[in-house]
């Protein structure tokens, strides 16, 4: 079932790619997409609250006069605030699903998912209590089945339901104390997004500036289309007739109609107990960690800035004086080696027989990168020669290998040092083709990130500069993109191919390197 | 630049997503209750009595001077039993025991009742002290319940006892 989900999402996402480029996707940055819309209920709540008066005549009156006397903007901010609500849970839905689709809730990942899990009860209970300052008939619905539904549980000892009896069981107070709530739970929830991206380094905070404002112009039309209004005013002595429920918020309601009490409070007590209990049921093999080699770092610090998991700190070099050393946690350690490919003692260019870095991968280690790469060029034949770096969780390489092309696949490609690239060039390639998961796509949140940023000179460990971009390809390619990638590795050869021999090419080409070590041919 | 393929995919894309939210916000709408049915909601929250025990002489004689009540009154409250019927038949019949550990805090239930609307003959009977047979407090009516109204059936000692409103 998990598989079908993935594949689901990935398909979905591929498609998405094509409107929004993954930067922009809302599939791949739900986590994001859930903040922003967050921040957008904070701010339209809180000028709500500023017009809002909590006595027990004033509540209904006050909420209405926005959205028929102020329309233009108590309206619209009322619209927006339940709109973007809507949205939020939505997307809230959507990220726990792709989460659970990818199988992120294993591992060091279990920290995430079990943070996840008290913010969904936190949202519904916000959520539901805000749509009964209103005060109208959906409201009187939503609190007397709610109570009823709170009264199944031992904890009142008068049924709460008995304050939503009669009109006069209603008191000013009351309308204090659930604003109250459904501002104090914000800021709970708030406290528990912080705890929830604690252990992840450069957390996408925020999506991008496209998203937010295509997201906003959305919220902001359909507010103007169809403006959130109050129903009649309560009247407890009357059933409300039909209500205009919303769903995403309230559906409980109906389905305990349906069901029973004890029916819903079991499922809900019952997938909590799942969901918490997910991450441990499922089998997980943990991958062997980052390993820093303390002759080899000096302290600069590239490897923290670049985990995805902020599983590195610096702290006192044991042997070196003055200087930092790299520490990893292995609790939190992905196993992913973007810190091998940020650390510069990563360069292959190093005269070592063996090559030893700073901070090291033991399933596949920066040394055995360089064997595979040498092996590799001597024994292709024919021109252009190309070397391929792909990574095991995008588009398969192996397919790719030819007499002329070698395949290199990464268990990430940040862990490819850039100077890996320039090595390449300078012991016998033409050309040299990097391909991962499409943006956004990487298994290891920042992988295609970091390694587009360092192949175009934005971000340390950089690509030298005398390193011809013209002999470079990056192609973002998915597993499902197999097709898409040998196509651009085609057209990648055909180009360097006829610039083989052309005179720019003999004056762009670096020069050819031979590492002094030892050789024993 | 974007090209106009994707423009075209986001805007309907961006279209969707509002429609499902918008749609959803507010429908298919929700009917809890059938046009022609009335609630009614029997929520009851009172104190059973406590059954004291006359102290006997020699039982007084043995206590010391300053704490010789006549009366031995135990913490707990008593059960409260409760009959209801509903047009000469018994819609619901319960007994309610006190809250707290000690057994010394309120009786309480509550429950809703759909019927038909139009006229009904209710009749109340609770009980707030088990040991005695009978019910002392009696409430019986002829109703009449408009489609969708909400009657409930209370109890307040200090405003004679129970009461439909
Ligand atoms: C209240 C709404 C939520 C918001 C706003 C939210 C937000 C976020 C954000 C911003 C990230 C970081 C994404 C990144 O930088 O790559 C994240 C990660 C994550 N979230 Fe949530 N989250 C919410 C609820 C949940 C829930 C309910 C679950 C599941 C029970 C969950 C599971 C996860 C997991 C497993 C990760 C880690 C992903 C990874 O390691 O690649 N989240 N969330
Ligand atoms: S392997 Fe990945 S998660 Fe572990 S320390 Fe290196 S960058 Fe961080
Ligand atoms: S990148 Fe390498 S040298 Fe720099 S701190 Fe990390 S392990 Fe040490």
């Amino acid at each position: 079932m998990r598989n079908t989900a993935q594949t689901l999402f990935q398909r979905s996402e591929e498609a998405f790619d094509t409107a929004f480029d993954g930067q922009h996707n809302p599939l791949r940055h739900l986590g994001a997409l859930g903040l922003y819309l967050l921040w957008l209920i904070v701010a339209s709540g809180l000028y709500l609250y500023t017009v809002l008066d909590t006595g027990i005549n004033q509540v209904y009156t006050s909420i209405n006069h926005l959205s028929v006397e102020q329309w233009y903007l108590g309206g619209i901010l009322r619209s927006v605030h339940r709109y973007a609500s809507d949205a939020f849970i939505l997307v809230m839905m959507l990220h726990l699903l792709r989460e659970w689709a990818y199988g992120r809730y294993t591992g060091f990942r279990f920290y995430s998912w079990l943070t996840g899990i008290p913010l969904i009860w936190l949202v519904f209970a916000s959520g539901i209590g805000g749509y009964w300052i209103v005060w109208d008939q959906l409201a009187q619905f939503s609190a007397t089945a709610t109570t009823e539904l709170l009264d199944w549980l031992p904890i009142f000892s008068e049924p709460s339901a008995r304050n939503f009896l009669t009109p006069e069981s209603i008191s000013d107070r009351f309308f204090t104390l659930i604003v109250f709530i459904h501002l104090g739970i914000p800021i709970l929830l708030i406290l528990g997004l912080w705890a929830h991206v604690h252990r992840i380094a450069s957390v996408d905070y925020l999506p991008s500036r496209r998203l937010m404002t295509g997201t906003f112009i959305t919220l902001l039309l359909l507010s103007l289309i169809k403006p959130a209004l109050s129903d009649a005013p309560a009247n407890l002595a009357q059933l409300p007739a039909e209500l205009r429920i919303d769903w995403f918020i309230l559906f409980l309601h109906p389905l305990t109609d349906l069901t029973s009490p004890a029916v819903i409070w079991w499922s809900l007590f019952a997938s909590t107990a799942l969901l918490c209990a997910l991450p441990f049921l499922h089998k997980h093999t943990p991958a062997p960690v980052a390993v820093v080699d303390g002759a080899n770092c000096n302290g600069c610090r590239r490897c923290l800035a670049d985990c995805p998991y902020a599983a590195i700190t610096m702290e006192v070099h044991p042997t070196r004086h003055g200087f930092k050393i790299a520490v990893v946690d292995p609790d939190l350690c992905a196993g992913c080696g973007i810190c091998a490919g940020a650390c510069p003692s990563s360069t292959p260019f190093r005269s070592q027989e063996t090559l030893v870095t700073g901070i090291d991968m033991p399933q596949q280690p920066v040394n055995a990168l360089r064997q595979q790469l040498e092996g590799a060029l001597a024994a292709l034949q024919g021109t252009p020669r190309i070397i391929v770096f792909g990574c095991d969780h995008g588009a398969s390489v192996a397919s790719l290998a030819s007499p002329n092309t070698a395949a290199i696949s990464l268990m990430c490609t940040g862990i490819l040092p850039p100077s890996f690239v320039e090595y390449a060039l300078r012991t016998g390639a033409d050309g040299v083709l990097v391909t991962g998961c499409r943006s956004g796509g990487c298994e290891f949140r920042l992988g295609d990130h970091w390694t587009t940023e360092r192949l175009t000179r934005q971000r340390e460990p950089q690509l030298r500069g005398t390193v011809p971009a013209d002999q470079i390809e990056l192609v973002w390619a998915s597993a499902n993109d197999g097709a898409t990638l040998a196509a651009a590795l085609t057209e990648f050869k055909t180009r360097i191919g006829t610039q083989i021999g052309t005179q720019m090419a003999l004056t762009n080409r670096l020069q050819p390197y031979q590492r002094r070590t030892p050789h024993h041919a | 630049m974007l090209k106009p393929a994707a423009i075209i995919g986001q805007v309907v894309l961006y279209g969707a997503f509002a429609a499902f939210i918008g749609y959803f916000a507010t429908s298919p709408t929700y009917k809890q209750i059938p046009d022609d049915v009335s609630l009614i909601k029997l929520s009851i929250s009172h104190l059973g009595e406590r059954n004291c025990r006359k102290r006997t002489p020699e039982e007084l004689e043995k206590m010391p001077r300053n704490m010789r009540a006549p009366l031995d009154c135990p913490r707990e409250r008593s059960d409260i039993k409760l009959e209801v019927d509903l047009d000469g038949k018994p819609l619901y019949q319960t007994v309610m025991h006190p809250t707290g550990v000690y057994k010394d805090g309120v009786s309480t239930t509550y429950k809703r009742f759909e019927l038909k609307s139009g006229v009904h003959q209710l009749s109340v009977r609770m009980s707030d002290n088990v040991a005695v047979a009978g019910f002392p407090f009696v409430k019986e009516a002829q109703i009449t319940l408009k489609p969708a109204q909400v009657m409930v059936i209370d109890f307040n000692p200090d405003k004679g006892g129970l009461f439909f409103r």
